[in-house]
């Protein structure tokens, strides 16, 4: 009888702190969401659920500012910065990897030593770089620059799944007489599917985040990325801030950006593994 | 989906190319982030557009000023054309001024003239007209009508009798069941609203401007710290705490949902706290900023909006007639009816129809004419280190962390050290 | 035979170098070029208005940014920043990846709950947490005032003693997540013998956890414990929306930004800029040496 009141007692526990957990980490998101449906002084008011619950943020948000376009420009930033990262970084996987040489340790602590670079170290040199290859305002210097942050991680998670797999695999091929690229694109990439799933979807989500990079290689309103166009929505002067309408295009990128993550959260624990055990 | 969207891409970037390569020039020109300022100045500039036929592109820029700074910063440090006509905030010609065209050769003394002249002395940076006055600021104070009837108080006219009305109403309306309500709320947050209002208070003691004409460093004088001793006992007793992290927007969020009788605010707050939904709405005054006691005087820190062409710009001259026409009496006037905009020229300010729509401009013109101005002229590209000194003592004082005259001696020498002894 | 294996080696070695050339490439371009002018800015007196009129000034910067108070207050919160919200990470990150390890009914939800945090930009996380935080109609103080846990509203972003407090409450939210993944995946990385034959022996649960899982888990802890480190070390946009150039709370990346874009001092700034990256660098030298992870086997 005691034994069980006491693993009851230890089971409510378990769900009280369970409870406590979600509350922390759901609340400020919820709050994102009822203060999207306020607007004007309801904002200032504390209340759980808006009593008067309106759209017109969510409208408001697509009238005054190209945020269609701008959702548009995230992704095209994104998905070039992840295939790119994902690209250069499953070649240099292999080498990493797969071939001994000398120096290869030293290599990989140097690209790590990349994502050590606090970004505002590098954005002063990094803005005479873009605007001398004539990217400024362009898309493009922004998958490029991104490839500072995306790149280090996707080698460094990549490599240790190449060294993961079996050697046998690689023999078998260069017995045919298969050449590394053969190797790369046709052995190893089939395999590492749940690897580069992972790495992209992480470096996705850092290339959707961005703000810094964002907000000063780009200048008018249709090349700007969704975190930037966001911090720059404003009211209709100079010191109101529209938080209903800022709540509101939040929760319209948060929404997607959750969904890929469960669609994808299988696979981003199982591709996390490898690369957290072997470092 | 990543080639549909290069292919749109690169379709654009040739649209664009081959549209600056037509006969009519392609301005592009920073105003103002989104909302009405924004649409504002599209038809501002569409006007100029039709007239003249050249297209103008209005560039979004950062609605946080120091974002904006930053950016118009790299632009103009890598001598870029992509912006013509830049929005300027009225601290920045010191520092902007090797990057900006002489307006003067394009525009005569003739138009000069009907500006406020602290405004064109302002934007005047070594014998250069470097920009040209939009619309003004000053700080002014909020008060809630209803509850000085109630009290029988009238609106302050010195800074101490704001903290004893404040106080009165505050603690009573506490005791009658509203336990949130503040005496006043300001801008505190250790950034440039600070500065702005420790300089009002300063100079409305009699303080000075933190540096006098010739460049003398004048911050630390009796009034200056009887200004920061009123100020700092404000925090905790008519103010609360959380004042020190406060922003403009901050300040409105607690004086608009009806929990503060006073605060010091931009005159942008007007409208917003009059709009439908307001819980204030009809309840609101306007007046001057107070004095610093008997012998001191009203004041208001000076801001607002400049527009000035870069140097780097391909068309300078069509640059230079755009800024004319929008900083022109007509289209000030507009502005001012259709936006509560304060207008940079005086003769605005006795407008029947400006008045008709905002009333206090009449009031206050006072204010806005003798507006005190930062020392941005003086202290010119150092003026951003000037101003973070000078808000990290006040916060200090605020805070209770140091005494308001040792956080003003000190903070002296360190403004001399800087102004390598006044010479800047 | 032994010709042609070598032969085999080294074309390997050099199909490697040729993968890797493009890497190495972009990183340089990127990155190296980048920082090697940021390096050169600090020994100059270069303003972000006019760069090119830089003078030479030697360690003039360096040597005036180890006598600026300010710097030491920055360097200071962001170690305690990086040290006391990386400690409390790795605890509730610990505690979730527990409870999602075990087996109940809901688990799928409280994995899609902790990730939402870690999805939101932070720029925008940032600024609704201060918004949450306000002293008179955040809602935080609105919940802790009616459950009587506090008397008075407390100004959390204005008082020293709680803003750096706030702004790691913030940190932890928004960074869990990923801590309890990482070792999420290092938990179902165990051999379940262990486990197993504990269970059977009656070992106590918690000297399980201490004896058993704790040493187990301990690469996967490591590696996660590193690049937050990093992160953390390196932060700046929450305590930048969140608490401005405040110098309660200012980071090394805030008081370089400062430097560097508020004032337009290049040269400072690009000093206080390498300074962070050799205080870093620092930092993982020892910890590599001490945790030996990077190392090959």
């Amino acid at each position: 009888m005691q034994r069980r009141t006491k693993r009851l007692i230890g089971k409510s526990a378990f769900y009280l702190l369970l409870a406590v957990i979600v509350l922390y980490t759901v609340f400020p998101f919820y709050w994102a969401v009822v203060s999207s449906l306020k607007s004007g002084s309801a904002l200032f008011q504390v209340e759980f659920w808006p009593a008067h619950p309106q759209w017109h943020n969510y409208l408001a948000v697509f009238r005054e500012q190209p945020f269609g376009r701008n959702i548009l420009n995230s992704l095209f930033v994104a998905v070039s910065t992840v295939a790119l990262s994902l690209a250069l970084a499953l070649a240099a996987a292999w080498s990493l990897g797969r071939v001994r040489f000398r120096g290869r340790t030293l290599l990989l602590l140097v690209i790590l030593g990349v994502s050590m670079f606090p970004q505002i170290a590098v954005l002063s040199g990094m803005f005479e770089l873009i605007s001398s290859l004539g990217l400024y305002n362009n898309l493009l210097a922004l998958s490029f620059s991104y490839l500072i942050f995306t790149l280090p991680f996707t080698v460094w998670v990549l490599t240790t799944f190449m060294r993961e797999l079996p050697k046998e695999l690689e023999e078998a091929a260069i017995v045919d007489g298969a050449t590394p690229l053969t190797i790369v694109t046709r052995v190893f990439m089939p395999l590492m599917g749940p690897a580069l799933v992972t790495t992209g979807l992480l470096a996705f989500i850092a290339a959707w985040n961005e703000f810094l990079f964002a907000l000063t290689f780009t200048l008018s309103g249709d090349m700007r990325t969704v975190p930037v166009a966001i911090a720059l929505i404003s009211g209709a002067s100079e010191h109101e801030l529209p938080w209903g309408n800022i709540m509101a295009a939040s929760v319209i990128v948060t929404v997607p950006l959750i969904a890929l993550v469960l669609v994808f959260q299988r696979r981003i624990v199982s591709g996390l593994t490898a690369g957290a055990i072997k470092g | 989906m990543s080639t549909l969207l290069s292919k749109l891409l690169t379709l654009l970037l040739l649209i664009l190319i081959s549209g600056g390569v037509a006969r009519a020039a392609t301005l592009s020109i920073s105003c103002g982030a989104v909302g009405k300022e924004l649409s504002l100045c599209r038809q501002g500039v569409e006007a100029w557009s039709q007239r003249t036929g050249h297209h103008v592109k209005v560039v979004a820029t950062p609605n946080s000023a120091t974002e904006r700074f930053a950016l118009y910063q790299q632009i103009l440090a890598s001598h870029s054309s992509d912006i013509d006509i830049l929005q300027i905030d009225v601290v920045w010609p010191g520092t902007l001024a090797p990057h900006l065209v002489d307006l003067s050769q394009y525009i005569g003394g003739d138009v000069t003239q009907q500006y406020f002249p602290a405004l064109i002395a302002n934007n005047t940076i070594a014998g250069k007209l470097v920009a040209l006055p939009w619309f003004t600021n000053a700080g002014v104070l909020y008060y809630r009508k209803d509850l000085l009837k109630k009290y029988h108080a009238q609106p302050p006219a010195t800074w101490q009798q704001l903290t004893a009305t404040a106080r009165r109403i505050q603690d009573a309306e506490r005791r009658a069941g509203n336990p949130r309500m503040q005496g006043f709320v300001f801008q505190a947050k250790g950034y440039e609203g600070l500065t702005c209002d420790a300089l009002e208070w300063i100079d409305s003691f009699g303080g000075g401007a933190l540096v006098d004409a010739d460049g003398t460093v004048t911050v630390d004088n009796p009034r200056a710290v009887a200004a920061l001793q009123l100020a700092a006992s404000w925090i905790g007793d008519i103010a609360p705490q959380g004042v020190l992290n406060y922003d403009e927007e901050e300040s409105r969020g607690v004086f608009q949902s009806g929990n503060a009788v006073f605060m010091r605010n931009w005159p942008y707050a007007w409208a917003l706290g009059n709009a439908a939904d307001s819980p204030i709405r009809g309840r609101i005054g306007v007046v001057a900023l107070p004095a610093g006691g008997p012998d001191g005087h009203q004041t208001g820190t000076l801001g607002g909006w400049q527009l000035a062409v870069s140097r780097y710009s391909q068309h300078p001259e069509l640059a230079a007639d755009l800024v004319r026409h929008l900083t022109a009496y007509a289209e000030q006037k507009r502005r001012a009816i259709a936006g509560s905009y304060n207008p940079a020229i005086p003769a605005l300010y006795r407008d029947k129809e400006v008045l008709a729509a905002v009333p206090f401009f009449g009031t206050l013109y006072t204010t806005f004419e003798h507006a005190v101005a930062r020392p941005s002229r003086i202290a010119g590209s150092k003026y951003a280190r000037v101003s973070a000194e000078f808000y990290y003592a006040v916060h200090d004082v605020l805070s209770g962390k140091t005494e308001a005259a040792p956080a003003l001696a000190a903070l002296q020498s360190k403004l001399t050290r800087l102004s390598r002894g006044g010479q800047w | 035979m032994r010709a042609r294996t070598s032969r085999l080696t080294h074309q390997r070695v050099r199909a490697a170098w040729l993968f890797l050339a493009p890497v190495l490439l972009v990183l340089a371009l990127v990155a190296g070029w980048p920082l090697l002018k940021t390096i050169a800015y600090g020994f100059t007196d270069a303003s972000l208005i006019d760069p090119a009129s830089a003078k030479f000034v030697g360690f003039d910067n360096f040597s005036y940014l180890l006598l600026d108070a300010n710097w030491w207050a920055a360097v200071w919160n962001t170690v305690v920043f990086a040290v006391v919200s990386v400690a409390l990470e790795t605890a509730l990150g610990l505690i979730i990846a527990l409870a999602l390890n075990a087996q109940f009914p809901g688990r799928g939800g409280l994995r899609a709950a902790i990730l939402i945090p870690w999805a939101i930009p932070t720029v925008v996380s940032a600024q609704m947490w201060s918004w949450m935080f306000n002293d008179v109609f955040g809602v935080i103080n609105h919940i802790l005032l009616a459950l009587g846990l506090i008397a008075q509203p407390i100004a959390w972003l204005a008082s020293p003693d709680t803003a750096l407090l706030a702004i790691i409450l913030v940190d932890v939210w928004k960074t869990t997540p990923f801590m309890a993944l990482l070792l999420l995946a290092g938990l179902q990385m165990l051999p379940q013998e262990c486990f197993e034959s504990a269970r059977v022996d009656g070992v106590h649960p918690l000297k399980v956890f201490l004896r058993v899982t704790l040493p187990l888990l301990k690469p996967a802890l490591m590696v996660a414990v590193i690049f937050r480190l990093l992160d953390a070390l390196r932060m700046f946009d929450l305590v930048y929306v969140m608490s401005g150039n405040s110098r309660d709370t200012m980071s090394m990346s805030v008081y370089a930004r400062q430097q560097l874009i508020d004032f337009g001092d290049l040269g400072f700034g690009s000093a206080a800029a390498t300074l962070i990256f050799a205080i870093i660098a620092l930092f993982t030298v020892v910890y590599l040496t001490v945790a030996r992870v990077g190392r090959e086997d």
